[in-house]
């Protein structure tokens, strides 16, 4: 980017989109686990869903 | 399987988890061939040179903020009147890809007007309502959190959403209703694109790829809301016993 004038901002741009969009997936990713690790812990515990079993 | 069919959420998961897959191998082959045609197909611009390369990421996120708040609405819509079961959970679960997407085109854009109009920033009408859009989206985020109750959260949520999307003719028409140093409609306007086939053809590939990768987070999202509101339901009937 050196040789382009502006390059700099060129770069910041698609840096800082990759970084918000990994983020992002990041977050939704960990949430995910979160949230299904704390579902098998209440199953775990023999906490059922009335409906569960159901289609 | 019918559109209807989804409205269970226990199929909605079967659902996703198959599709899923598909939707990131498409967005990851298409955000590549995107980016190689943005950055070695489409040539410099005329004027700014190769400045037009933030063109290629800038235009899809502010064209998917605007479109994930119009879907958002439509949740809504689904919410209040259809009372659709998973409508309120796509709306919660779209509204933080919203904010990232509209945060997004601001920074991008912010980032382009400094050597193109010399300006970080202008209060513009186009500029103005996009930082609006961006701090409705937070509002609603914010609104999720603050009502523990997701069926009230819900319906507040969702009156917000519809009363925001008047903000949305205003962004699209912003640049014809007022003096904008943003610049006019070049796309989808009367007349075709100002806009030349070899600019053209890349920025369509990088909204493509970008949809795509919208609706792959937008369903991770909505499973991981399904599952909290499994997870709200289990604790409180362990609660009460």
């Amino acid at each position: 980017m050196e040789h382009l004038p502006h390059g700099g901002f060129i770069l910041a741009a698609y840096l800082l989109t990759a970084a918000v969009l990994t983020g992002l997936f990041l977050w939704i990713f960990f949430d995910g686990r979160a949230q299904k690790r704390r579902l098998a812990e209440l199953e775990a515990r023999g906490v059922r869903r009335r409906s569960a079993g159901r289609p | 399987m019918p559109l209807r069919d989804l409205a269970n959420p226990t199929r909605f998961l079967a659902f996703s988890a198959r599709a899923l897959p598909w939707l990131w191998g498409v967005s990851l082959v298409g955000l590549i061939a995107g980016l190689y045609l943005s950055f070695f197909v489409a040539p410099p611009d005329y004027l700014q040179g190769e400045m037009v390369r933030i063109m290629f990421i800038h235009v899809p996120f502010a064209w998917l903020a605007m479109a994930c708040y119009g879907l958002m609405a439509v949740a809504s819509l689904g919410t209040l009147v259809w009372r659709h079961p998973l409508a309120d959970v796509a709306a919660k679960s779209a509204a933080p890809i919203g904010a990232a997407f509209t945060f997004l085109a601001l920074v991008t854009g912010s980032l382009w007007g400094r050597p193109t109009w010399g300006a970080w920033w202008v209060w513009d009408a186009r500029l103005t309502s996009m930082l609006i859009l961006f701090l409705v989206y937070l509002g609603l985020i914010a609104l999720w959190q603050a009502v523990e109750d997701p069926g009230k959260a819900a319906k507040a949520a969702a009156i917000l959403t519809l009363v925001g999307t008047i903000n949305l003719p205003i962004i699209k028409f912003s640049v014809d209703w007022w003096n904008s140093q943003h610049q006019g409609e070049s796309i989808f306007r009367a007349g075709g694109s100002t806009i030349y086939p070899t600019m053209l053809w890349p920025l369509f590939e990088m909204v493509l790829a970008m949809s795509v990768l919208f609706a792959a987070l937008l369903l991770m999202a909505m499973r991981n809301e399904i599952f909290r509101r499994r997870v709200r339901t289990l604790q409180l009937t362990a609660a009460s016993g």
